[in-house]
């Protein structure tokens, strides 16, 4: 079998295993788990959105670290600087993709608990700012020109990763009406151990359907490169033959 | 020679050519002067609600008017490849974008002081906390716009929609800056908080990226 296959049947495996983690999860959390006591069936969107946030706070890492690769592979060692790249615009996608599904999921519920879709508070504002730097990155990507596109947004990368602190830091100090934090926030946080299988396989789940659209992507963008080499070279050896 | 020299070299070039035609500091007093002015008819501009309001739309006119003359201030190295004769000359590339953002805080710097006094005309405006700390504000809101303004021009300098591609990559970055120059001049105008960690918050930011526009510049000029 060449290395090829390998990885395919490797990822179709991957993503076999991701769907029956997703199925239980949903199970587990929409049918097992117990109704929470003041929010009732309102509450069972906490399954979803705290994953798919603590996730989307797990990628930009990824891209940031793929990032700073990228910059210091550039004139030292080309291919694996490419690689690097792929891995770069794979995270910023799924981080924009997460991002969405945590902002919408936590609109769903902030209608249904606060009556009102929006607020401006600190950990909302902070996670449509974060969606906003990464949209911004994708736009970067999309508008440069193919020989530098890679380098502008490993630069734009390392400017984002500089402002998620200070924006958090000001942000925190403009305001806040958000839920206390439910896990380490203190005494009287956490949630009940009965609801913590649904939760715990809600984050498995998910972080195995990113990990799946990450390498996918991944994948993806480096046949998109392998073509855009082979037609560099083809360009380079028609040019030569022309030549003689 | 000295770094410091190529700096002021780069600054006095920038500021020489815009003696010449004056075309940006008009262009971004004119465009500032027309926000001030469509502000006016969107909000009641009384002497109450002028203090709560005037901090965001001051920035916000300086936001617009000097991301127009941004764009403007690196088309200027294309014409006859001036930029590519500069990527290739031994002076530091950094040395070329402190030159250039200097120039930019001069000429917004210009702008303001002009545009302040109407400001204060049009919106009946009475500091009532400590006024001459706008005169800490105003600088270290102009350089964080502008230190990352020209950088992110040079950074869109070779892409396609480089006009729609900056505010689109300077927005995002600058929120946390603009939240922090909004909240001390309305802090400073109604005198209701102190603009205390605001400005700190300015300070810090300028630090941070002033820090990493000088080292990554070198990258962005040569990105291809």
């Amino acid at each position: 079998m060449t290395r090829s296959r390998i990885y395919g049947l490797a990822g179709f495996v991957w993503f076999l295993l991701t769907i029956a983690a997703i199925v239980r999860a949903t199970r587990l959390g929409l049918l097992v788990a117990p109704t929470e006591a003041t929010m009732g069936n309102v509450q069972r969107i906490f399954y979803y959105h705290v994953p798919t946030s603590m996730l989307s706070l797990l990628f930009p890492y990824v891209n940031f670290g793929a990032s700073l690769c990228y910059l210091y592979w550039r004139s030292r060692d080309p291919l694996k600087a490419l690689t690097a790249d792929a891995v770069a615009i794979a995270s910023a996608e799924v981080t924009v993709v997460y991002a969405s599904i945590c902002l919408l999921t936590g609109m769903l519920w902030g209608r249904a608990a606060w009556g009102i879709w929006w607020t401006w508070d600190a950990r909302l504002t902070s996670m449509l700012l974060l969606w906003l730097l990464y949209v911004s990155y994708l736009m970067l990507r999309k508008l440069s020109a193919t020989g530098q596109a890679h380098t502008l947004a490993a630069v734009l990368s390392v400017f984002a990763a500089i402002d998620v602190p200070i924006v958090y830091m000001s942000i925190q100090w403009w305001r806040t009406q958000h839920p206390a934090p439910v896990f380490f926030g203190g005494p009287d946080s956490g949630i009940d151990p009965s609801m913590m299988p649904a939760f715990k396989w809600n984050v498995i789940g998910w972080a195995m359907w990113g990990i799946f659209l990450l390498t996918f992507r991944y994948a993806l963008e480096r046949r998109r490169q392998q073509i855009e080499q082979d037609n560099a070279l083809q360009a380079i050896e028609a040019s030569l033959e022309i030549a003689q | 020679m000295t770094y410091a020299g190529h700096v002021l070299n780069h600054l006095r070039k920038d500021i020489q050519i815009e003696w010449r035609s004056r075309d940006s500091i008009n262009g971004m007093l004119f465009f500032a002067l027309l926000v001030v002015v469509v502000f006016a008819f969107a909000f009641d501009p009384t002497a109450a609600m002028s203090r709560q309001i005037a901090g965001g739309i001051l920035w916000v006119a300086l936001l617009f008017a000097s991301v127009t003359a941004l764009n403007q201030s690196w088309t200027r190295e294309q014409r006859n490849r001036v930029l590519e004769a500069q990527r290739m000359s031994p002076s530091p590339p950094s040395a070329l974008f402190l030159g250039k953002a200097l120039a930019n805080f001069l000429f917004v710097t210009v702008v303001e002081a002009v545009l302040a006094p109407l400001f204060i005309v049009f919106y009946n405006l009475h500091a009532l906390g400590q006024g001459w700390m706008l005169a800490v504000v105003m600088p270290l809101g102009t350089w964080a716009l502008v230190c990352n303004g020209t950088f992110f021009a040079a950074l869109g300098l070779r892409t396609r929609n480089r006009e729609l591609l900056l505010p689109l990559i300077l927005f995002p970055i600058s929120i946390p800056a603009l939240l922090g120059m909004m909240q001390a001049t309305t802090g400073i105008l109604s005198g209701e908080f102190e603009p205390g960690p605001w400005i700190r918050l300015l300070i810090a930011y300028n630090i941070a990226f002033t820090t990493v526009c000088l080292l990554l510049f070198e990258t962005a000029l040569s990105a291809e």
